[in-house]
Parts: C-alpha cells; sequence; structure tokens
C-alpha cells in the first residue's frame, strides 16, 4: 500500500555511457535550477505585510462582555485548570448590589492575570470556558515585550472594551455566542 | 617608458585592481541572491535598497570579530596562509587584456596603451603558475592550524589542485598549437571573427577547461577541501574574523579571475560580433582617436559581461550539482579529462596539419553518437511499481 503514489523504485544497474557522460544529467539539472530562477517566489515580507490567517488562528487573549457589556467570566477557575503551561491564575469575589451591570453572575473575578511568557496559546482554556468568557482573538496578536514586567497581562489589558467588540470573521456565529455548541464552529 | 604612458598604465591597473575587487565583493552578495533565487527564496534584502549593502555589513560584523590563533598552531603559517591565498588570487588578473587600447596625444606624440596589466607574451604560463602557487595558501594555512580536520583539508585541495592543473593545462594547449603563441592578448585578438571564437573551434576543450576549473577554485561539485559535511570547514576550519573573511574573498576573486580567463581564451575576450562594422562606423563618425576609444569602452563592457555570465554561471552550477565524492573526482581527473585532452591535442594536431580547425568536433560527435547508441541498446526501464492502489 502506497500513500502518494509518488515513491520511486531505486535500482542500481549499470550506467549506460550516456549517463556516464554526466553531461545530460548536468544539463538537465541546470535546466530545472533556471526555471526556478524565475519563478514568482511565495515570501511575504513579514513585518510589513501580514497573510490573514483565518478565524481560527489563536491570538491575543480576551475576556468577553456580554450584550449588555456585563463581564461574562465568573471565576470558576477551569480555564486555570484546563491551562497546561499554568500561565492562568485569579482571584474570585462576590458580587456586590448594585454591581450587577459590571457582572452577569453573582461571584467574579476581581483579579485575572495571564503570564504572555509561559502561555502556548493552545486554546484548552477556551474550550474549558463554560460561559463563553475567554477567546484567542484571531485579529491580534499578543506584542512583544522587551521587560519582564510587561509580561503578565491584568484584567486591564485582557478584558474586551465596549467600542472594540471582538466578532470572529464568520458571520454565522454570534458576536457573543450563547451556545455552548457555537464555541469552536468557526468553519 | 614616458611618463603618460606610466600614468595611464598606472590608472588602467588601479582601476582594474578597483573592479576585480569589487565584483569580488558583489560576488558574495550575488552568491546569497542567485543561491535564494534558485531555491524560490528572495535572499538578503534588508540592508539598504535590495540588501545592497549587505556585503558591507558582512565585513563589518567579520572585522569586529575575535581574531582568535589557536594555541598550538604555527603563529607565522597560520598569518601567512591566508595572505598568500589573496595575494595570489590578486595577482593572476594581471596579463588578462581587458580592452583593445586607449589612443591620445601628449606633447604631440600619439601614444597606444593597451588596456592590460601587462602585456607579456608568457601570459598563459604566468597564470598557470600564480594559479598554482594559490594552492600554497590553502596548503599552508590548512597545516598551520594543527587540527587534523584543517590538514585533511588542505591535503585534498593540494591533491585535488594538482590533479586538475595538469588537465587545465593540456585542454589549453590545444588553443596554442592553434594561436602559435602564449599571450593572452594574441590568443584573444586571433577569435576576432565569431565563429573562430575557441568555444566553437574548441567545444571538448572548452567543456574539459571549465570543468577544471571549478575544481581549481574550489567549487561545488569539487569543494572537497572545505565540504562542510565531512570536514567541519575543512582547512579554513581554525579561522575566525578577517582571515576567514580573506579565505573566503579570495576564492571570489579566484571565481572572478578565471570568469575572466575563460572569457578572453574560449570566448573572444572583448570581441563581440560585428564589432568590426561597429568600430569602423564609430572612428568614421567621431574621429579615429574619439572613436578608438569608445569602441575599446564598449569591448570592456562586453568583455565584463562575459565575466559576469560565468560568475553567474559558476553560482548556478554550485545551487545545482551536489558535491562529489573524493574517489569520483579524482576518478574524473586522471582517467577522464586527462586522456580525453591528450586525444583532444591529437586529433586537433591531425586536423591543423591539413588547416582544419574544428577537428575537435569529431570527438564529440563520436562521443555524442556512442552514447546515443549506449542509450538505445540498454534495457528498457524494467522497474515497474510493485502494486498499484
Amino acid at each position: 500500500m502506497q500513500l502518494t503514489n509518488r515513491a520511486k523504485q531505486v535500482s542500481n544497474k549499470e550506467m549506460t555511457l550516456a549517463e556516464k557522460m554526466y553531461l545530460p544529467a548536468v544539463v538537465g539539472g541546470l535546466a530545472i535550477t533556471i526555471k526556478h530562477f524565475f519563478r514568482k517566489k511565495p515570501t511575504i515580507q513579514y513585518p510589513e505585510v501580514k497573510k490573514y490567517l483565518g478565524p481560527i488562528y489563536r491570538g491575543h487573549h480576551v475576556l468577553k462582555r456580554d450584550e449588555q457589556g456585563r463581564e461574562r467570566c465568573t471565576a470558576c477557575g477551569l480555564c486555570a485548570v484546563a491551562c497546561p503551561a499554568e500561565a492562568i491564575s485569579m482571584v474570585a469575589a462576590e458580587r456586590k448590589k448594585g454591581e450587577e451591570a459590571l457582572y452577569r453572575e453573582e461571584k467574579y473575578a476581581a483579579v485575572y492575570e495571564i503570564n504572555m511568557l509561559r502561555c502556548i496559546f493552545c486554546g484548552l482554556c477556551e474550550e474549558a470556558c463554560p460561559k463563553q468568557a475567554v477567546y484567542l482573538r484571531h485579529d491580534r496578536m499578543v506584542p512583544v515585550f522587551l521587560e519582564r514586567d510587561e509580561v503578565i497581562y491584568g484584567k486591564d489589558r485582557l478584558v474586551e472594551s465596549l467600542d472594540d467588540r471582538y466578532i470572529r470573521k464568520n458571520s454565522e456565529v454570534a458576536t457573543t455566542p450563547t451556545e455552548p455548541s457555537l464555541t469552536r464552529s468557526t468553519t | 617608458m614616458a611618463l603618460p604612458i606610466l600614468l595611464t598604465k598606472g590608472l588602467i591597473i588601479l582601476v582594474i585592481f578597483g573592479i576585480s575587487l569589487l565584483i569580488a565583493t558583489y560576488s558574495t552578495y550575488a552568491e546569497r541572491k542567485v543561491a535564494a533565487f534558485l531555491q524560490d527564496r528572495i535572499g538578503p534584502n534588508r540592508a539598504g535598497p535590495w540588501g545592497l549593502l549587505q556585503p558591507i555589513a558582512d565585513a563589518g560584523k567579520l572585522f569586529f570579530k575575535e581574531d582568535f590563533i589557536p594555541s598550538q598552531a604555527s603563529k607565522w603559517l597560520f598569518i601567512l596562509g591566508p595572505s598568500l591565498a589573496m595575494f595570489t588570487a590578486l595577482m593572476s588578473s594581471a596579463v588578462i587584456p581587458f580592452g583593445d587600447s586607449i589612443r591620445f596625444a601628449w606633447d604631440n606624440v600619439n601614444y597606444d596603451v593597451k588596456v592590460q596589466g601587462i602585456e607579456i607574451n608568457i601570459g598563459v604560463l604566468y597564470i598557470f603558475g600564480v594559479v598554482s602557487l594559490g594552492v600554497y595558501g590553502v596548503m599552508v594555512g590548512g597545516w598551520a592550524s594543527n587540527n587534523k580536520f584543517s590538514l585533511l583539508g588542505a591535503i585534498r585541495a593540494a591533491s585535488q589542485n594538482i590533479s586538475y592543473e595538469i588537465a587545465l593545462g593540456l585542454s589549453i594547449i590545444t588553443i596554442l598549437m592553434m594561436t602559435g603563441s602564449l599571450s593572452v592578448r594574441h590568443i584573444v585578438d586571433q577569435q576576432a571573427t565569431f565563429f573562430e571564437w575557441n568555444v566553437f573551434t574548441q567545444p571538448l576543450g572548452f567543456i574539459v577547461f571549465l570543468t577544471c576549473s571549478f575544481a581549481e577554485c574550489n567549487r561545488t561539485p569539487f569543494d572537497l577541501p572545505e565540504c562542510e559535511t565531512e570536514l567541519i570547514g575543512g582547512y579554513h576550519t581554525e579561522y575566525s574574523s578577517m582571515k576567514l573573511g580573506l579565505y573566503l574573498f579570495s576564492e571570489y576573486i579566484n571565481m572572478f579571475v578565471s570568469s575572466a580567463f575563460i572569457s578572453a581564451l574560449y570566448f573572444g575576450g572583448f570581441h563581440y560580433p560585428f564589432m568590426n562594422e561597429v568600430n569602423g562606423a564609430l572612428e568614421n563618425s567621431m574621429g579615429a582617436v574619439t572613436g578608438h576609444n569608445l569602441a575599446t569602452a564598449i569591448g570592456f563592457i562586453v568583455f565584463f559581461g562575459k565575466i559576469l555570465f560565468f560568475i553567474f554561471f559558476f553560482m548556478w552550477v554550485r545551487w545545482t550539482l551536489p558535491r562529489f565524492r573524493y574517489d569520483q573526482l579524482m576518478n574524473l581527473g586522471w582517467k577522464i579529462f586527462i586522456p580525453l585532452s591528450i586525444l583532444n591535442v591529437v586529433v586537433t594536431g591531425a586536423g591543423l596539419l591539413y588547416d582544419f580547425k574544428y577537428s575537435s568536433w569529431l570527438i564529440v560527435v563520436v562521443m555524442v553518437v556512442m552514447a546515443v547508441m549506449s542509450q538505445a541498446k540498454a534495457p528498457k526501464q524494467q522497474v515497474v511499481p510493485q502494486r498499484t492502489v
């Protein structure tokens, strides 16, 4: 059983005189390489030109808000448990009276931190989240950091801002998915 | 020698020296660009527009690296190695005629200065002498490093250069027989008409000479003295900083000189088709002096076009062919090229007896016929795929 049908059977039969002269093969090789010389190069000039990587690219984390702008995260800690790199940590707090417009559930994350040096952008937190609160956005990357104190991202840099809602490219996927079955269906 | 001649000669030598250094510098850039293009890449493009400042950046980097000499190495020989390589590489371009001549009048005396370092009647011998000195640079450097890999590389370089110099010399003898002169300028002047370029009269000699010059320059497919997969870096394993730079640089100068030599010996030097008509038109319209100088300039440019093509060809082959095994290299040199070029000498000599210049084609035709016949007689590919799915 062959996988590709491109495998070639080798043989060590005696070379003919034409093959022993090397020259026909050399000329053939030169023709092949010069064809590549004029071929269009597939290189993308990276920092200047950026390629669209598709709606399933896993980039910058975002802590989602719901339709009414309330934070969805309830600080259950399942993302931290799921995280293979142990990059996520959080401190839970109880919602006070009058904060109903800020937090969706009665419990919320007072502190939510992701260590970007540890994060491997696997997306397991996104899968683990029962509240559809944490996502890895496809349109933004975590920028390069030069100082150690820039490494840990707190809520100030993770929570989605209301004037810059995150939407996956596919229009069929709701902006803030509510059904668990929709979380990964981006095709 | 009169002062004006001295001045023009000095100027010509300086210009040729500068151009050959410049070409060698940009060969490093061209090598990387050509390699990239042949491999569907783009190559260096960050330093300056299109990466044109890359050689300067490379040289700057090499100058600032630590200049290390191994404690067990023989210090003076270690320093002598790269200097010798560079020295011999730069020396050999002296006798190559880069153009016809520059005419001018000074104090009512007409001068006719040849665009060439020095015109001597043993030019070919001179180049061979200097080129065979070149191997001492590699040899001394590799030996002085006190490192087994370096020594192996040096020994390989020495035996390879000695083996291929014989075939190189023999392949040229046919040209010397036809020209009757060892002066490179004479050889170039004999190729004034297009179909008398030596590549047409001596196709076999050309192929042998080209292959041997690859071996002499230590270029792929014959770069065994420095083959990374077996010998780390070969003879320059222990070298760092600009000493390494000089070794690599001398390789590119050698490439430039052998390209120039190939173009001069086989491709008519500064001649090009319809040159006489162009020269005549120029001299008629612009006067004998200006017209002649302009024609010389055109020839100079044509010659450099040929040189650049051959430099490109060196690179093209480098990124096409894999390296030969050492025994294959020796077999090719001793058992194929030397007998073939001796045969070529005999056949060409026989042709020259009857004033027929193209007799070398006889060998080529016979070889092609034999190759085609052997290909036809050979059993067809019986290899079948084991199973079709």
